[in-house]
């Protein structure tokens, strides 16, 4: 795979997406199917939706480097908890491919964003079309607040903030393994609350783990409403590079931004490869202060400014509380109901 | 003669480590504290600095451990235990990763104070699913716990101790996961203890026989599971009952998981739980702390009493001269003081 452009890197690797599949389309089948089971449901995290489609579609379709799925296209019954008794645990890692040296990992963090991965999965075949007929209910694994036996997950991250660690972890060690493929992480930017977020990268920059790329959804939005209400954690990008990060800021919802510095972090490592060499070689891990570390070296971070009401623009009407979407009369239902009948309408604005 | 080993874990961790190229290190800025940087000089590739955020450090480990390596951690109990508990819960336990949890200066074991002093951390852990509990309480355990918590397909918190470490047991006979040691029989009373009392039990033990008292005398290492059926036989054979005795809070550890086995199993013996009841300590010296909060030979004594219902007098004079024959004077002191200047 090696001599394959980097840009059709999931070619290389897999028959599975259609190579035809286009980061717009995948993105709005997303908001589509979200706002359906949304209104199936009375209640959904629809905003979440609007907000991440993009990173997430960009990320499968040009920048994550994925093996074929490996899972059942319709989704396993719960096994049951992770335990020495249990041989029978499993993770949904599998939707993202097979585990190979070479290949990207991918580590989903804001899990109450599960429905919007389960969708993206739909999407791109690696689960199939009904797989949402089990969502949130007894006994199935495809839950409201993914676990790491859910579809598309690999951890069990649902306490916000722990899951970078742990990929930092992975990454780590496949550094020391001198596996070339790469660990991306999607996070929500309410996370950066979390001290253990801050405590991650501090780790992350001094044992120069640069193998790593963090996509944030930057919605500014949480629980209890516009996060500069809230808790500020701006500037974010700041922040970041003051704890040695490569730090990108772009426009949320634009694929060539969104893609572009994963991309000239690839191509100036050695185009291809994906390696980094510095990285790979270096097993000693005790960092060498003396020198500024190479830019590849760094973990990469890309804040994607998002609109957490693109492509559904009556959620406007329930600004700022835009977390949780719970119809409140039949009139909103209706109104939803209605965009959701004229979909190709309001997706082609 | 009691052997004083001194840093049992230092030695054995490198001599451990080169068995298994897969054991990483990672150490919270208390590395030599926690006798780790002999293992951090010999094998520097091997061992992750992770500052003062255990949080953090508990999801690399998790991570590492995800993709095969065997974490190692080494800090203070209670930066184990409180601190991260979240971490430890969702990161580690819940995916039953293969992480050992190396905690230092378990109960009063330290002159640092209530901060630095694990006395619920074997409470909180207990409630933890997938995790095991071990609990070194020689020289000898130290030495062999690693290979015992290696072996377990899970994570592992170890109550590790550092420094100078009485061996009571022979070299030769490791900690054996589940199985209680039986250090004496018979049927008046059963004691059981743990960790650093198991020292002063011997102790006790040894007055009470002198007054004809006969004592079954079990030391515990595998606090969870907690099912070695030993134990209750012995507090079922014991006409007046049991005595409990550990470093640690009498709610949720030792003691407590004997009382709910006695319950379950419809034993209806007494037990008395010695160890810190129901309050912080502070910081003083380990013999001062385990005088004063009722952890030592005089205490068993006393709930010996009580039990038996009259007076053995047995009084400090005794006790001092059973653990002088033990034990060297001039050792206990070299002890103290070397707990009293020992980098926190």
């Amino acid at each position: 795979m090696n001599a394959q452009p980097l840009h059709t890197g999931q070619q290389a690797t897999s028959a599975q997406p259609p190579s035809t599949l286009t980061v717009k389309a995948v993105a709005a089948g997303i908001r589509r199917r979200v706002l359906e089971h949304t209104l199936r449901n009375n209640g959904g995290y629809l905003s979440q939706a609007c907000s991440s489609a993009d990173i997430l579609a960009t990320l499968y379709l040009r920048v994550m480097r994925l093996g074929p799925s490996i899972a059942p296209l319709i989704p396993r019954a719960f096994a049951g908890v992770p335990s020495r008794d249990n041989p029978n645990a499993f993770t949904g890692a599998g939707y993202n491919g097979p585990r190979a040296p070479e290949l990207d990992r991918f580590i989903f963090s804001p899990v109450h964003y599960a429905l919007v991965l389960y969708a993206l999965l739909i999407e791109l075949g690696r689960l199939g079309p009904d797989a949402l007929e089990a969502f949130n209910t007894d006994g199935s694994t495809v839950e409201l607040i993914g676990a790491e036996h859910s579809p598309g997950h690999e951890l069990t991250a649902g306490s916000l903030g722990q899951a970078l660690s742990q990929a930092g972890g992975i990454a780590l060690a496949r550094r020391l393994r001198g596996e070339t493929g790469r660990v991306w992480v999607f996070m929500s930017d309410g996370e950066f609350q979390e001290g253990q977020t801050w405590e991650a990268f501090a780790a992350l920059a001094h044992h120069r783990i640069g193998n790593l790329g963090v996509y944030i959804d930057a919605n500014a939005q949480q629980c209890d409403g516009p996060m500069t209400d809230v808790m500020t954690i701006e500037p974010l990008a700041d922040r970041l590079r003051a704890f040695g990060a490569e730090v990108h800021e772009v426009d949320g919802h634009d694929s060539e931004a969104l893609a572009a510095p994963a991309l000239a972090r690839l191509s100036g490592s050695g185009a291809g490869t994906g390696a980094t060499p510095r990285a790979v070689t270096a097993t000693a891990s005790t960092p060498q202060h003396q020198a500024e570390p190479a830019p590849t070296d760094q973990p990469l971070v890309v804040i994607a400014r998002t609109d957490p009401c693109r492509g559904i623009e009556l959620l406007r009407e329930r600004a700022p509380k835009l977390h949780y979407l719970r119809f409140k009369t039949t009139a909103e239902q209706d109104a939803y109901e209605d965009l959701l009948e004229h979909w190709q309408d309001s997706s082609s604005q | 003669m009691i052997e004083l080993v001194t840093r049992p874990h230092r030695s054995n961790l490198i001599r451990f480590a080169a068995e298994h190229p897969d054991l990483l290190v990672l150490g919270a800025d208390l590395t030599a504290s926690c006798e780790a940087d002999g293992f951090r000089d010999q094998y520097p590739e091997r061992f992750f600095s992770f500052g003062m955020a255990e949080q953090n450090m508990l999801g690399f480990a998790a991570g590492l451990a995800r993709e095969g390596f065997f974490p190692y951690i080494h800090t203070f109990s209670v930066f184990i235990t409180r601190r991260p508990f979240d971490q430890l819960a969702m990161s580690i336990a819940y995916p039953n990763l293969p992480v050992r949890l190396i905690g230092f200066l378990p109960g009063i074991t330290t002159p640092g104070g209530v901060t630095h002093q694990a006395i619920d951390d074997i409470a909180l852990v207990r409630t933890v699913p997938n995790m095991t509990i071990l609990e070194a309480g020689d020289a000898t355990e130290v030495e062999s716990v690693l290979a015992v918590a290696q072996a377990i397909d899970g994570p592992v918190y170890v109550r590790q101790l550092r420094g100078e470490v009485p061996r009571l047991f022979p070299a030769d006979q490791p900690l054996r996961l589940g199985q209680a040691r039986h250090l004496g029989q018979g049927t008046d009373l059963a004691i059981i203890s743990a960790g650093i009392c198991t020292e002063e039990a011997i102790n006790a033990v040894a007055a009470l026989r002198s007054r004809g008292v006969s004592v079954s005398h079990l030391h515990v290492s595998t606090h969870k599971p907690f099912d070695d059926p030993q134990l209750l036989e012995q507090i079922a054979k014991a006409r007046h009952g049991a005595i409990s005795i550990e470093n640690h809070s009498i709610i949720g550890g030792l003691g407590s998981a004997i009382a709910e086995q006695l319950a379950e199993q419809g034993i209806g013996k007494r037990l008395i739980r010695l160890g810190l009841h129901d309050t912080y300590a502070h910081g003083a010296s380990k013999p001062y702390l385990m005088r004063e909060y009722g952890l030592d030979a005089a205490a068993l004594i006393r709930a010996a009493e009580t039990l038996i219902g009259e007076s053995l007098g047995i009084d400090d004079a005794a006790l001092t001269k059973i653990a002088a024959n033990s034990r060297a004077e001039a050792q206990g002191e070299t002890l103290a003081k070397a707990d009293k200047t020992e980098d926190l």
